[in-house]
Formats: C-alpha cells, sequence, structure tokens
C-alpha cells in the first residue's frame, strides 16, 4: 500500500502524525510529508486507511504504483 | 443600532431560518437541534441581529467558503461587530498599518508570510518541548483541589491551564494569568455584549505589549516576542503596531479556545458515567475520546466578510456582509459523520474541523490537543470519579466561543 500528502492540501492539522506517527514527516511549519516515500509497511494499512479517514481537508490519498 | 441585552432586542426567536440570534441562551446551551434544522430547510441561514450575518450550517458548504478566499475574507472575523466607535479605530488603524492580528486578520498574499512566522512556535516538536511545564501546571493546580468534597472543574482548572501555558511560551509574567485571563474574558466574551469594556480590554493589552516590546527591544532574547522583532517578511521587519497585534493575538487565541474545550470535556465525563469509567479504564482511548469532544463540544466559531457577490443556496450574499463560519455545525452533519447527535468515545471516522479547515487552520491546534490530553489525562489520575453536582449550576459562555463558565462537581464516588 502506498500513500501521498498532497502538499497544496496540507494545512498541518496533524492528525495523521498523531495516529500513526512512523507513517509521516512534519517539517517545523507542521506540514506533512508520507515516510518512507509512502509506503506503508505491512501490518499497518489500517492505521494508513484511519489516517486517511481522519485528515479535515481530505489531503491523503492511496497511491496506485 | 446598540447591543445592550444578551438576547438582542429582547425578542425571541421564531424562525431561526430568518432570525437566529447567536447570543441566545437555549441556543448556546443546546445549539445541535437548530442546527440539525436548518441543515435540512435552509442551509444559508440569514439574521439581522447583531449587525446581521448568514450562517452556514453544512460540512461541505463551510469548507467550500473557507477556501474561497479572498471572497470571504479575514479582515473581520467576529461573530459579534464592533460599535460604531471601535470600528472607526479599526478602519484607521487598517489604513495606516495594514492588518490588524495577523494572521488571523490577513488574506492571500500577505497571509502566508505571516503564518509562517508563527507556526514553528505550535509544530508537533515544539509542542512536545512545552509538555513537562504543562504538567507542571496541572499537578499544581491540582494539588489545591486535594482533600476538597467539591469544586469548579472549569474555574478552578480548566480555565487556569491555559493562561499559564500561553504566558510560558509568550516570556511573559505567568504570576499575572489572571490578569490575562480577566483581559480576555472583557475583550472576548464579556465584550460581545459591552461595546465600552471591549474598547478599554483591547487598549490594555496593546498596553501591555508596547511595553514588553520597549522591554525586548533593549533586552533582546531567544523568546517569541523577540523573535518577531527580528522577523521579516517581504524583507521588511514588522512595525510595533503589527508585533503587538500578532501577540496580542496569541495571547488570546489559545485562552477562552482552549479552556472552553477542557471544561466541556469535564462537563461530558461528569455527567456520562459510562464514559468516564471508560476512559480511566482505558487511559490509551484518551487521544480518540478528546477528538470527539473537540467535534461534538466544537467551541469556536469564527467569521468573514463578504467581498463579492455570492449566490449559494439561495442565499445572495452581497459585498459587506458578514458570514460565519460555525465550524460546530459543521461537525455535527450527518454527511460526514455517523450518529452524528451522539457523543461516541471510540468514534474511529472523526475529520472534523474544530480547528477550522484551509489556510487559516488554527496554528495553535498542537498545543490545544496537548493541553487537552494532559489537562485530562491528570486530571483523571488524581480524581477518577467525580460527578456534576446540578445542571443549574453550568452556564455557557457563547457567540465566538461557547464553553461552560461553571462544572460545579462533587469529588470522589
Amino acid at each position: 500500500m502506498r500513500i501521498r500528502v498532497n502538499p497544496n492540501l496540507c494545512q498541518g492539522h496533524n492528525r495523521c502524525f498523531s495516529l500513526a506517527p512512523e507513517l509521516f514527516e512534519v517539517d517545523d511549519f507542521g506540514l506533512a510529508t508520507a515516510a518512507n516515500d509512502g509506503q506503508v509497511p505491512a501490518g499497518m494499512e489500517d492505521e494508513a486507511q484511519l489516517c486517511i479517514d481522519n485528515c479535515p481537508e481530505f489531503a491523503i490519498t492511496k497511491v496506485d504504483d | 443600532m446598540t447591543n445592550t441585552s444578551k438576547n438582542e432586542n429582547g425578542c425571541p426567536v421564531h424562525d431561526w431560518a430568518t432570525d437566529y440570534d447567536v447570543m441566545d441562551e437555549g441556543y448556546t446551551r443546546d445549539p445541535g437541534p437548530v442546527w440539525k434544522d436548518l441543515r435540512q430547510k435552509c442551509p444559508i441561514a440569514h439574521s439581522t441581529r447583531w449587525g446581521g450575518s448568514w450562517m452556514p450550517t453544512r460540512y461541505a458548504d463551510i469548507q467550500k467558503i473557507a477556501g474561497m478566499v479572498p471572497t470571504f475574507s479575514s479582515r473581520s472575523i467576529t461573530v459579534i461587530p464592533p460599535d460604531p466607535e471601535l470600528r472607526e479605530e479599526l478602519i484607521a488603524e487598517l489604513k495606516a498599518y495594514g492588518t490588524e492580528n495577523p494572521p488571523i486578520t490577513a488574506d492571500p498574499p500577505e497571509h502566508n508570510a505571516f503564518k509562517r512566522l508563527i507556526l514553528p512556535f505550535f509544530s508537533p516538536r515544539a509542542v512536545a518541548g512545552y509538555t513537562a511545564m504543562t504538567e507542571q501546571i496541572c499537578k499544581g493546580l491540582l494539588d489545591e483541589l486535594e482533600g476538597r468534597d467539591t469544586a469548579d472543574a472549569a474555574a478552578e482548572y480548566a480555565q487556569q491551564i491555559p493562561p499559564r501555558v500561553i504566558a510560558y511560551i509568550l516570556g511573559i509574567d505567568i504570576a499575572r494569568a489572571a490578569e490575562f485571563t480577566q483581559w480576555t474574558q472583557e475583550l472576548l466574551e464579556l465584550g460581545q455584549t459591552d461595546p465600552e469594556l471591549r474598547r478599554s480590554a483591547r487598549a490594555k493589552i496593546r498596553a501591555f505589549f508596547y511595553e514588553q516590546i520597549e522591554d525586548r527591544k533593549k533586552n533582546p532574547g531567544d523568546d517569541v516576542i523577540s523573535k518577531l522583532l527580528e522577523a521579516e517578511v517581504e524583507g521588511e521587519k514588522l512595525t510595533d503596531h503589527t508585533v503587538a497585534g500578532m501577540c496580542n493575538l496569541l495571547l488570546v487565541a489559545g485562552i477562552d479556545t482552549t479552556w472552553s474545550s477542557i471544561g466541556s470535556a469535564l462537563y461530558h465525563f461528569s455527567t456520562h458515567p459510562e464514559d468516564r469509567e471508560r476512559v480511566v479504564a482505558e487511559p490509551d482511548l484518551l487521544p480518540t475520546a478528546v477528538e470527539e469532544v473537540l467535534r461534538y463540544y466544537s467551541p469556536v466559531t469564527m467569521a468573514r466578510k463578504v467581498t463579492e457577490e455570492v449566490s449559494m443556496h439561495g442565499a445572495e450574499m452581497k459585498p459587506g456582509d458578514k458570514l460565519l463560519m460555525t465550524f460546530p455545525a459543521a461537525n455535527r452533519d450527518p454527511d460526514v459523520f455517523e450518529q452524528p447527535e451522539e457523543f461516541v468515545i471510540d468514534r474511529q471516522q472523526n475529520r472534523h474541523i474544530a480547528f477550522g479547515t484551509g489556510i487559516h487552520r488554527c496554528a495553535g491546534s498542537n498545543l490545544a490537543r496537548m493541553e487537552l490530553l494532559v489537562g485530562l489525562r491528570l486530571w483523571f489520575e488524581r480524581f477518577p470519579e467525580f460527578s456534576l453536582v446540578s445542571e443549574e449550576g453550568v452556564t455557557w459562555a457563547g457567540g465566538q466561543v461557547r464553553g461552560p463558565r461553571n462544572v460545579p462537581v462533587k469529588l470522589g464516588a
């Protein structure tokens, strides 16, 4: 599973980082990018989906490889 | 038109779609049913009260409006408008100095640079650094309640935390927390219906920060105020007026907002024993529970100034109109949330917009969450059992920020 944070939509709510800190990197301005090039480690798919479902900006999406 | 009574004009509201009253006591105590009705019947309601405004209640509409910048401008963001005298002052200052309290009052293109100046103070990393101090503050407050039979969870706990935390962050005297609280209440809560109080509180806060600015110029440090004095926007240093305006924002923005959510949380757990018992038994549930508190008891409503003609769901909005950003209503939209009128303590899908949405997302949201988590965790550890003494003892502040003024609880079983 691969995910992506749309940098034009991310507003730094940090819901994703709170729910699954392993899956995201957050800069000094609170803006998130998907860690590990968006590659979701096996077994963390549910957490990744939770992050997608909780972003108020709908900024996180699944990426088809 | 002077706004001297709590329920403007003294006339009851008969039709919330055309004549809503955001300061109505019943609405403040329980706004859910009004929004539920309006969402279906009149998704962008209108009223001539309190200077006139539009009120959207649907999540999708509020998100859309938040993105329509600067059609919906942030140059005026208060729910209750200033009286004519203050309005003249604000217009004059806007002409002389530019945006009053950036970034909250700024539109693009200037908004972004101001927002980036303050975001680092509230990043997850920065906020993690304030946690120990917040724990200390909460422990001290709880020590004062030790051995008591009853306490006011709002006045003696929730309301005591945020002013001290922000004072620490801003590098201003924590011992003056009660004064900062008073100014904030006068400016933002009581000042909504008392124009003189609003004006005098604003003057006091400004004067205080001008003093602080003079001090930092003589003794620069590593603190927020010193950093703002050194900052540049488009290659230019900020005027003292702008730095004072930004400090004003940073001071007041996180005080009654945060205490309203902590107070609402303690109100909820004092009246819902199953939820209280569950969160005490499962401390890992607290972050999820906090998001549900934020959704269900969402304290903040913002406002915008309409700058172009906009037609939406039959509402014909004109330049100069005020529109309310009713985030709390969006957070109960059945199109987005299952069982929206129910507090579901372990709600998994919860993309609420209690902190707003779009470019004006609350810069302090990580700090607010940390205060909620620490404040509640330490309270539950000290007082796992508590219950509301009486509903009659609870009154709700309303308008821009909704939260309980008092939450009288019995401590212990």
